[in-house]
Parts: C-alpha cells; sequence; structure tokens
C-alpha cells in the first residue's frame, strides 16, 4: 500500500510485568470507569442527542422478498407539508462492504431489493409522524422475481441470481454462491478411515441475532464549515468513516465520525448500515441536522446476527482415544448481503484447531445467498456453530472409547508454544487448567453418569482469537494507536479509537495507563471513539481491543512513565529506576518517606520535557500458514475456555432447565477481572439463551404468503431470556499470562459463549441418553429424540389423523412409558 | 420505537360521562385500563380510535367487596399485581390468584386490569405484527383484509384467546356485571361472554363497559389450580392454558371443571369431564383418563407461536399437572 515505505514493527509486546514489583491498579476488582453514570442513567446515548432544528428521519422498506425496481416516484412525499428531504439509491450509487473485497450493499436499493426490509428510501421530516406519513406517500413499481430461502436451492440454482455483479462491476460468476473454502491438511481421509473409532453425524445451528437493549440510531450535521459530523451506535466508527467517504464521496478529512455511549452490539453494530448514510445525505440535502432511530423490528431487519450451519461432521480417534481426523462439510445460509461472510466462511473451519489436537483436517465450507436478512458477525464469529458440532463429536468418541469426557480432551490437548495443524500460532494455553477448575468445581466426577434419569452434567473446550491478525482492509499501518496526554492538574488524559461497546474497554484502557503512570483511576480519564479526537483504532470486534489497544496504552504510557521518573529522579537526585509510580505517588524506592504527589511530578516532567504527551502503537506480529485463507484466523494470542453444565430433562414435556454452568475462561491475565468474570457470566448466557430460547427465523415455505417475512421481529416473541430463565454461572479465571498480551492479558469477550452450548447438549446425554443435533432444542425435539430412543414410533400427528393416538389407551401407554423412562 | 397513532384523550370522572362517549361515538371510542393491550395493538394499527376513553379516574373500581351470598364482587380496574396478592382472593379463589400473577411481567401487572384482562383482544402470529409486516404478507380478516393465513380458505378468524384469567373465572362460574347507557347494567356469565369470532370474541358491545367481576361462593372443599404453557418463566403469552377446579368432599371429587385455552378464539370448556370424574378419588388413574379425554377434544392451530402438535401433546400433561396442583395446594379456605 504505502508504496516502497517498509513496515514497521512496533513493539509487538511490553513482558508480562508490572511496572514496579507489585501491580497496583491491574488485577483490582474496580468498578468500570462508566458503570454508575449509566446505572443513573447520566450516560449519553446516541437518542439522547437534540441538536438545534434536527429533523426526524425514516426508512421505506422493501415489502417483497426478491424483487426489481422498476421506478420511484417521491414527489408526492416531498410535496406533505413538514418533508425536508427524500433521499434514493441513485444519490448514493457507490457500493460498499465492510470487508473491501465484497462491496455489495448500497445506501439504499438502486436496482432491486433482496430481502423483506430491505432499505428502498428515506425521508426527514419535522417529527416521526410526519416522516412515516411521507414514506406511505412514496410509489415504488416493483416487478417481483423468484425468491430464495433454502440455501440448499441456492447452491444449485443460479437464476434468478441475487447479485449481479462482483465487486468490480462485472458479471458475478458464482451464481448465487457467496464464498467456497476447501482447506486440507494432511491425509484426512487415510486417517479417519483406518482409525478404531468414527463418528458422523449432521448437526444444524438456527440462526440468532444479537438483540442488543439499544436499537441502531444515528444523527448528522452538516456544518457550515463543510464538516460533516456523524454520531452513530456502531462498534467500528473507522470503518465507518471509510465508508462514509467512500459513499458520499467526500475527502474523510471532512468527515468525523463520533461514537456516544452504546446499549450493547455483540457484532450487530460492525457494520456500516443505511441508516448513517441516510441521515447524513439528508442533512447535506436539508441543510439541519438529522436523527434516525430503528424501531427494535427494523434491527431485525438489519440483522447480521449468527449464520443458520448445516454441518456434516467426521471425526475419528484411535483406540487410545487419540484424535487422527476430523472432516467437515458445511453449508451457510448468508441471507441477502455479504457482510463479514468471506471471514465467516473461512471461520468456520479455521477457528476450530484447538484446544483439541488435529493431526489432519479438511474443512469444505460454502455460504450462499437467500433472500433474508444479512447475516454477518455475532459473539464467537463463525466458530459458534462448528464448535457445537466439534464437541459433540469429541464427546460421542469418548463415550465410544470409554473415556471420560474430560480424561478425552486432556489426551488431545494441543499446547501451548506450538503449530496447529492450519497453521496457527499457539502462544499460552492455560486449557489444561480450565479443565482442571470446572471438574473440580461442578462435582464432575460424582456427578457425570451417576445422577438420576434425567438430570446430568456434560461439557464442552474452546479456544478463540485475541484479535486478528490482519486488518479488513490491507495496510501496514498500526492496528491500533493511542494518545496519552498529561496535564498539570495531575490528569492522565486517554485518546482512544477504540469503541467501549458495554464490555469495558475504556475501563481496561484506563487501568493500563493508571497502572504505568502509578495513577488512581480518577486521575485518569479517557476520551473514546472520535475520528477527530482521537488516533485510529479499527473497532470493537474479534475481541482485538484488550490485547491490541492496550498494548498500544502501554507503549503511550511506558513512553510518560520513563519521563517523568527521569524528571523526579533529577529533583530527588536518585537514579531513574529508583523512582517508583504508585497510587497518585512518584517515590523514593529505596525510601518512601521522600515522595511527591503525581501532580507535583508532572509539573516537574513538563518543566524538564515541555509539554506532555505520548503516542503508543501496536502491530501484530507475523502470524498465519502458509497458503491463501492462511492468515484468516490468524492471532497473535489465543484464549481458552472449558464449560461445564448441568441439566435437567422434563421427559413428559421435553422441557430443558440448565441448572448451573461452571465456566473456567483463560484470559491470559485478567486487567479487571470483574469485567473478565462479566464476560464470561454474558457470554454463557447468551449461548445459553441460543441452545432453547432464541430463535431468529423467516418462514421459508416458499408456497406460503408469509414466505420471506420474519418470524418474530418483536423482544415479546423473540424470546432473550429474563432473569428468571438465566442459570447459575459460576464463572472461574485461569491465568496463562501470555507473551504478546499487554502484561499477559488476552480476550475473555467471545471465547466464553462457544462451550455453552455442547456442554449442555453433552449434558443432556449424561441426563437421558439422547444426543441432541438440532438447534435450538425445543421441547418437541427433545420428546422426539426421547420416543426414537425407547423405539416408539407412533407419535400423534399434526393433522389429527392418526385416531388411535387420541384413545384413552394410547395415552396411558404413552404416560406409562414416560414415567418408566423417568425412573 | 412504533409510534402511537393520533387520538383524543379523556378521563372523565364517572361512569355516566363514560358511558356517554361511548354512545355519542359509535365504534369511534375505546377504552382504556392500564393500556397495556390496548396500546401496543394500536402502535400495530391493529386496533384504532378517534377517542380513548381513560377508566383510570373513575371512582370504585377498583375494589373487592363482600356479596351476601358469600361470593364477591372485583372492580373491573383492580389492578392484576393488586389482585394476585388480595388476601381474600388468595383465601378463597387461589387459582385465580395464581393465574393472574402469571400475566406477563411484574410491570405489565402493576399497570394491566382485571377488567383489561378479561376484555384482551385475540392474539395470532399474524395479526400481532407492525403495519409494515401485516402489508408486506398481505392483511387478513381480523384487520383490513379478507383471508386467513392460520385456516387456509377459512372464513371466520381463529385468533387465540389468551388472557390468563378468562379460563379460571370460567371454572370458578364467574359473572360479569356490564353496563351501557342504552341498556343499563346486566349480567352476563363468563361462559356466554366469549363468542368464537377472533375478531371480536365478547359479546360486549361497543357502548358497553365491564364493572365488575363476580364470584359465586366457594364450593365447600373447592380445589383448583392454573396451569400455562410458556417459553420463559416471565413476559409471555400462554401457549396453552389450563385451569381446573373441583370439590373434594370425602376423598371423592365432585363437579369439575377444567377450561383449556390458547388454542382459539374462545376458552375450551372441557365436555364429560365433570362426568367421568363425579364420585371419584382423585388418584393418577382418574387423571390419565381425564388427560385423555381433554386430548381428544382440544385441537390447537397454528395461530400463535409453538408448534401445535406440541401445544396438543401438553393438553393431558397440563391437565394431569394442574390436577395434581390443585390436590396439593389449591383449596379454598
Ligand atoms: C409484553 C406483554 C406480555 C403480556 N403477557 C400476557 C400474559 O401472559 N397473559 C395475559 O393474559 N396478558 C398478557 N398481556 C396483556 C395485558 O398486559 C394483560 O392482559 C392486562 O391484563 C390487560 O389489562 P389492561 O388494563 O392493561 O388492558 P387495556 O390495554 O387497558 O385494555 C385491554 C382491552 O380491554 C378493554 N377494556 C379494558 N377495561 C375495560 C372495561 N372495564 N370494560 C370494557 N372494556 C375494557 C380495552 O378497551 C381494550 O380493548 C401482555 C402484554 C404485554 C405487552
Ligand atoms: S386467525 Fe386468521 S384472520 Fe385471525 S388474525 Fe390470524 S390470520 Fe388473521
Amino acid at each position: 500500500m504505502a508504496g516502497g515505505i517498509e513496515r514497521k514493527v512496533i513493539n509487538t509486546t511490553h513482558g508480562p510485568d508490572a511496572p514496579h514489583g507489585d501491580f497496583t491498579r491491574v488485577g483490582q476488582r474496580a468498578r468500570k470507569i462508566d458503570g454508575i453514570g449509566k446505572a443513573t442513567g447520566e450516560a449519553v446515548y446516541t437518542d439522547d442527542i437534540v441538536l438545534p432544528g434536527m429533523l426526524h428521519a425514516k426508512t421505506l422498506r422493501s415489502p417483497h422478498a426478491h424483487a426489481k425496481i422498476l421506478s420511484i416516484d417521491t414527489s408526492r412525499a416531498l410535496a406533505l407539508a413538514g418533508v425536508h428531504a427524500v433521499v434514493v439509491g441513485s444519490e448514493m450509487p457507490v457500493k460498499y462492504g465492510v470487508i473491501p473485497w465484497t462491496p455489495d450493499e448500497n445506501a439504499l436499493a438502486t436496482d432491486k431489493v433482496r430481502f423483506i426490509g430491505d432499505e428502498v428510501a428515506a425521508v426527514a421530516a419535522i417529527d416521526e409522524d410526519t416522516a412515516n406519513a411521507a414514506l406511505a406517500l412514496i410509489d415504488v413499481e416493483y416487478e417481483l422475481l423468484e425468491p430464495f430461502f433454502d440455501p440448499h436451492k441456492s447452491l444449485v440454482q443460479s437464476e434468478p441470481q441475487i447479485h449481479e455483479t462482483d465487486a468490480r462491476g462485472q458479471p458475478y460468476k458464482k451464481g448465487n454462491i457467496s464464498k467456497n473454502v476447501l482447506l486440507e491438511f494432511g491425509e484426512v481421509d487415510a486417517a479417519i478411515d483406518g482409525a478404531a473409532h468414527v463418528v458422523e453425524d449432521d448437526y444444524v445451528f438456527h440462526g440468532t441475532a444479537h438483540a442488543p437493549i439499544e436499537p441502531h440510531c444515528a444523527v448528522a450535521r452538516f456544518g457550515s464549515d463543510g464538516v460533516l459530523t456523524l454520531w452513530s451506535s456502531t462498534q467500528i466508527p473507522h470503518y465507518v468513516h471509510r465508508a462514509l467517504a467512500r459513499v458520499l464521496e467526500m475527502p474523510a478529512h471532512r468527515i468525523r465520525v463520533i461514537q456516544p455511549h452504546l446499549g450493547g452490539a455483540f457484532g450487530g453494530k460492525s457494520d456500516p448500515f443505511s441508516l448513517e448514510f441516510c441521515v447524513c445525505k439528508l442533512a447535506m440535502k436539508s441543510k439541519r441536522p438529522v436523527k434516525m432511530l430503528y424501531t427494535r423490528e427494523e434491527t431485525f431487519y438489519t440483522h447480521r446476527g449468527r449464520h443458520p450451519m448445516e454441518m456434516h461432521f467426521r471425526t475419528a480417534c484411535d483406540a487410545e482415544g487419540r484424535v487422527t481426523g476430523v472432516d467437515s462439510k458445511i453449508l451457510i445460509d448468508g441471507g441477502s448481503y455479504s457482510s463479514f461472510g468471506l471471514v465467516t466462511t473461512y471461520y468456520s473451519g479455521q477457528l476450530l484447531t484447538g484446544p483439541c489436537h488435529f493431526p489432519t483436517y479438511r474443512f469444505d465450507s460454502t455460504r450462499v445467498f437467500t433472500n433474508k436478512p444479512p447475516c454477518g458477525p455475532k459473539r464467537g464469529h463463525g466458530s459458534v456453530q462448528p464448535r457445537f458440532a466439534l464437541e459433540i463429536q469429541l464427546d460421542r468418541l469418548a463415550t465410544k472409547v470409554g473415556l471420560d469426557p474430560i480424561e478425552f480432551r486432556r489426551r488431545n490437548l494441543q499446547a501451548e508454544n506450538s503449530q496447529t495443524v492450519n497453521g496457527q500460532t499457539i502462544t499460552s494455553n492455560g486449557y489444561l487448567e480450565c479443565l482442571d477448575v470446572v471438574e473440580e468445581a461442578s462435582g464432575w466426577k460424582d456427578k457425570r453418569g451417576k445422577l438420576p434419569f434425567g438430570r446430568g452434567v456434560g461439557m464442552a473446550g474452546s479456544m478463540y482469537i485475541s484479535g486478528t491478525n490482519y486488518a479488513v482492509y490491507p495496510n501496514d499501518m498500526p492496528q491500533a494507536g493511542i494518545l496519552v496526554k498529561l496535564d498539570r492538574s495531575g490528569l492522565a488524559q486517554v485518546y482512544t479509537g477504540t469503541s467501549d461497546i458495554g464490555q469495558g474497554s475504556s475501563s481496561v484502557m484506563a487501568t493500563l495507563v493508571a497502572e504505568e503512570l502509578g495513577l488512581r483511576l480518577d486521575q485518569v480519564r479517557v476520551i473514546a471513539a472520535d475520528t477527530d479526537l482521537t488516533p485510529v483504532d479499527l473497532g470493537a470486534y474479534s475481541s482485538r481491543i484488550t490485547l491490541m489497544a492496550g498494548n498500544a496504552s502501554v507503549d503511550a504510557g511506558r513512553k510518560l512513565r520513563k519521563q517523568v521518573q527521569a524528571a523526579v529522579g533529577e529533583h530527588f537526585d536518585i537514579p531513574p529506576q529508583q523512582v517508583m509510580l504508585a497510587e497518585g505517588f512518584a517515590f523514593d524506592r529505596e525510601d518512601g518517606e521522600r515522595r511527591i504527589t503525581s501532580q507535583q511530578a508532572f509539573e516537574l516532567t513538563e518543566t524538564k520535557f515541555e509539554t506532555l504527551a505520548a503516542t503508543g502503537s501496536y502491530n501484530t506480529p507475523d502470524r498465519g500458514g502458509d497458503y491463501r485463507g492462511g492468515t484468516i484466523g490468524a492471532s497473535p494470542a489465543y484464549s481458552f475456555t472449558a464449560h461445564a453444565a448441568e441439566v435437567s430433562v422434563d421427559t413428559e414435556t421435553g422441557e430443558i432447565k440448565i441448572e448451573k454452568f461452571w465456566v473456567a475462561h483463560d484470559c491470559g491475565r485478567a486487567i479487571s477481572p470483574v469485567q473478565v468474570e462479566g464476560q464470561i457470566e454474558g457470554s454463557t448466557y447468551m449461548g445459553a439463551a441460543e441452545v432453547v430460547l432464541e430463535s431468529h427465523d423467516v418462514y421459508s415455505d416458499e408456497s406460503h404468503v408469509e414466505a420471506g417475512l420474519h418470524r418474530r421481529p418483536s423482544l415479546l416473541e423473540y424470546t432473550i431470556p429474563t432473569s428468571l430463565d438465566t442459570p447459575e454461572i459460576d464463572a472461574r479465571i485461569v491465568e496463562s499470562i501470555d507473551p504478546e498480551g499487554p502484561y499477559g492479558a488476552k480476550e475473555a469477550g467471545e471465547g466464553p459463549l462457544h462451550g455453552s452450548i455442547p456442554a449442555v447438549a453433552n449434558a443432556i446425554y449424561d441426563a437421558c441418553g439422547i444426543w441432541l443435533t438440532e438447534l435450538p432444542f425445543s421441547p418437541g425435539k427433545v420428546l422426539a429424540a426421547l420416543r426414537a430412543k425407547q423405539g416408539e414410533t407412533s407419535a400423534p400427528s399434526p393433522n389429527g389423523k392418526a385416531s388411535a393416538d387420541t384413545s384413552v389407551e394410547a395415552i396411558r401407554a404413552r404416560l406409562a412409558a414416560a414415567k418408566k423412562g423417568k425412573s | 420505537m412504533l409510534r402511537l397513532p393520533t387520538f383524543t384523550y379523556e378521563s372523565p370522572a364517572t361512569i355516566d360521562e363514560v358511558l356517554a362517549l361511548l354512545a355519542d361515538n359509535p365504534g369511534r371510542a375505546r377504552l382504556v385500563a392500564g393500556g397495556t393491550d390496548l396500546l401496543p395493538n394500536m402502535k400495530h394499527g391493529i386496533e384504532e380510535a378517534d377517542i380513548v376513553v381513560s377508566l383510570s379516574r373513575l371512582p370504585g373500581l377498583s375494589a373487592l367487596a363482600e356479596l351476601p351470598d358469600g361470593g364477591v364482587s372485583i372492580g373491573a380496574m383492580m389492578t392484576l399485581e393488586t389482585l394476585a396478592s388480595h388476601p381474600t382472593v388468595r383465601a378463597r379463589y387461589p387459582s385465580l390468584a395464581q393465574a393472574v400473577g402469571l400475566v406477563a411481567g411484574p410491570h405489565h401487572r402493576r399497570m394491566g386490569t382485571l377488567g383489561g384482562n378479561v376484555c384482551l383482544n385475540t392474539r395470532c402470529v399474524y395479526i400481532n405484527q407492525t403495519h409494515f409486516w401485516r402489508e408486506s404478507l398481505g392483511y387478513c380478516l381480523k384487520k383490513d383484509g379478507s383471508a386467513c393465513h392460520v385456516v387456509k380458505g377459512g372464513k371466520r378468524c381463529v385468533a387465540a384467546a389468551s388472557n390468563d384469567s378468562a379460563p379460571v373465572l370460567m371454572t370458578l362460574g364467574a359473572r360479569l356485571v356490564l353496563t351501557s347507557q342504552a341498556r343499563g347494567e346486566r349480567i352476563v356469565g363468563i361462559d356466554d361472554f366469549f363468542q368464537r369470532d377472533g375478531v371480536q370474541n365478547k359479546v360486549l358491545e361497543a357502548d358497553e363497559m365491564l364493572l365488575r367481576v363476580e364470584l359465586p361462593a366457594p364450593a365447600a372443599g373447592l380445589h383448583g389450580a392454573y396451569m400455562k404453557l410458556r417459553v420463559r418463566d416471565s413476559i409471555d403469552f400462554p401457549r396453552l392454558s389450563v385451569a381446573v377446579a373441583f370439590a373434594l368432599r370425602d376423598g371423592a371429587v365432585h363437579d369439575l371443571a377444567i377450561v383449556v385455552s390458547a388454542l382459539a378464539a374462545v376458552p375450551q370448556r372441557m365436555r364429560n369431564v365433570t362426568e367421568l370424574a363425579e364420585g371419584r378419588a382423585p388418584d393418577e388413574g382418574l387423571f390419565e383418563e381425564i388427560g385423555a379425554a381433554c386430548f381428544g377434544q382440544c385441537h390447537p392451530l397454528s395461530n400463535i407461536d409453538g408448534d401445535a402438535t406440541y401445544r396438543r401433546e401438553m393438553v393431558p400433561v397440563y391437565v394431569k399437572r394442574a390436577l395434581r396442583a390443585a390436590i396439593e395446594g389449591g383449596v379454598s379456605s
């Protein structure tokens, strides 16, 4: 990119040790710096922003799943009193996409619509009611096209094509296939076919949504100085900044993107979205600030949630229980646009090669387009689904070999300081300790195989990246940059491009800088995610911030610490390294009585070095396999998790109750243990909800009029768990101290989701001897599996035709069988 | 957020004024109590009103009064939260307290009223959706259209009665006191209050309001219970609901009443179960027979979320569990 200029390798690591003997801030159980403000309602979210003269905007959406747009007439809408501007797709013709190789989205549809809810036009008016009324006055003529709801159909049928052109505007050659990846490592077939034990099954992972409590919202102002400012509930301000420049065809330096407080994201706010472009364009047209807030229903259309996957898995091991090979074939339903889909397709295979070691491996993953809301990254992007399949396969193999599932996993460890079969570098690995912790905490040895029928324990393991080694657009600049300014008042101000989406990244930055400079947390203030004020950071995705921006923070803090030590050393007349910074003071290490406050220390430092500020940067080490796609899934460090779950199965109703989870997570070093525990709990809670409660589902039977409609685009029907539905979670931290992370830290935000789902499946097997392979585990499926196991064939038929089923005898027999099963 | 349509809001202080507003604006005025059903439905465009008449200022409608026959009268404006914790109700009609305590979530029960619950609109996966959604689908005959998406080719709306109070009130033999300007007060037995039409499943006229719900004195040894199938332990409407009541005297079951709801537009009173159980001991054998009898009478439709086959299979399970719960705990004192 930067032709002729060599990439500077920037301080990849700072070592695991505290800057001054013991840690003073790192590892403390501190509150999040913005926690109280959020709890009291003081925190400002995007929808709280009100600007003078601000208009309200609404989006017109397609009522058809697949159609050509023949014409759009906005004249009646424009004529409505109170309407200030209308925008349509032809005014923003440049396509974009978060992955630069697959730009297939328009801010508003230009020539066709691809799902029910696709954006067609937007209106800005004096209030929302007027904007809504104007939408009804926009006349759109459609020509209906045959829709695709079944991914199998998209696989084989290429006409009509959902996307006609590729990134270069040339005819798209792959029909309705979005991406295919086939990678093979070693002689898989030989390793599996000749093995002592082989398991082979089909697994289904359904779609799920992020359901953040804050719906998407954006506010734009086009100032008289020619600067366009966008406030948006995004988790990737930098990529939004770039996308705005591209689509609005405006120089990037005239655009400013600010991310206010965020009410959750979970990956659902990591694409540039239609509303962001629309409020900008409408603000430019109307010369007024413009706000758009999505309804809950619209967030389900915007989606980018977990991809539904159909997965065929074969896994084999030798007689001693050593895995010999893993082979998978995966069909991924991508919905209507690419989003992160290229990466998802790779991740569905690339992220699976630990903590269980595979000597041979093949995956063949295909993502297809369908006429449904676009899928994207949800917490644990791409790998939660195959992890579900794999961890059940491992348990099945353990059962065949006659090994305890935990023992089986110990035997197959992908050890620390090793290379996985697909060429990823594992640095630290605390998985064995995670296994020990959950085994002990759950009382595993007293429970596994020993609980009464209907109750059981199960476990699963997983691994996840701490950031991706390469930015989504190729460049050799730092992945994370930070600026720390020291003030005469004794304050350190941290300017970071990172997005605190509730995961607590700003608190992590504050903690790291406070540690380096010996400050209390109240002496550090964080200014985050404002492209005018803060250095570039790539955003809150792939669990990258703690490791990457954390290293940058330590880098900047350390530069300033050296200056402060030098100035204070001169003042005390001692060598700089004898100066210790802690708890808001600068001490003489040899004589604790000799101390001055940080404020005094900063004054001395400013006197000596002039105005005080330092930047910090981080870039990744070279990583990844030496083959096409080998860098996707490469990360500087990997986190590891073990889950144990205890469940009870009501064999009469088929209902599953998750009684408790025990989770041990290796996060490297816990910069903030409270936050790590919070992430473990939040991830596990989210995974548990995907097992039994949540389903992002589109009516898919083409012969029905409802085909293409989202089944439940509301929080009444899309059932996220309430506190009553949340199992108890015992979160344990394992610290492996990684050489790559800041003071040894890795990730905690996504890894602890993965195992929660297969652990429940494996516990259900322990409870009642059935392997459930199709999510969600609805009670009906549980009953069907229980019956299949009992060799029963006659389930009541849906249309009530089987009259025998309604007889008292049949019911009695059924109930008796159920009762027998229970005892 | 979804927007409420614009309307005029009236909040009269007397019942006469309320009735006058209804009479003067035929079909264009709607009553609002807690608003937890009406307002979401108005946001979805499935209920419309030019005038919304609040009952919140009416005096005396949120109280419970003893009746001369030993029964009670409960004002339509009593909140579900109050009702669920009311000592008299908990003592004499525990299944009612239990059922209304299972309505929605705590916030809804604080706002929602008994009257609003009894008069709850029916529900259907194809109707409780936004205007955009329903327009994309094509309207149905409950609102703005002529076809039913549940029963293809059907001419009658089969949206589900989803109120938790109704099945219990039916097992308790409740009477509803209605009033209107034109016809004055009338008393309707709760079984006659509901009718087989999901568009309007109540005989309540457009100019009429519900004043109170009257319950007869509990029979000696009355046992009752309510069971609700749902996905979460809070908030969710029933996917299937079962209310049972019977008198247990000298170890024998008398006057068994069972009502199953969340099936179609009307809560369904189970036939033959009274005869089947009369005078018999409340044991598992009896419960299974009764469960089987109910199973044969219940045919859930795909009108609400949750697999219809599964909901049907749960009929006997829930009936049995309700009977057991009634034996164990649900006794009137
Ligand atoms: C998220 C959610 C979950 C819910 N879950 C449940 C559930 O599990 N079970 C359940 O039963 N309900 C549920 N509800 C519905 C509702 O909360 C309750 O039924 C509540 O009791 C309604 O009472 P209300 O006073 O709020 O009714 P309102 O909304 O005020 O009125 C409801 C209807 O009754 C009419 N009405 C009210 N009072 C009178 C009167 N005195 N005379 C004549 N007509 C009257 C109104 O005109 C309106 O048509 C839920 C609602 C929500 C939003
Ligand atoms: S049952 Fe039929 S008519 Fe009634 S609301 Fe549902 S789809 Fe509409």
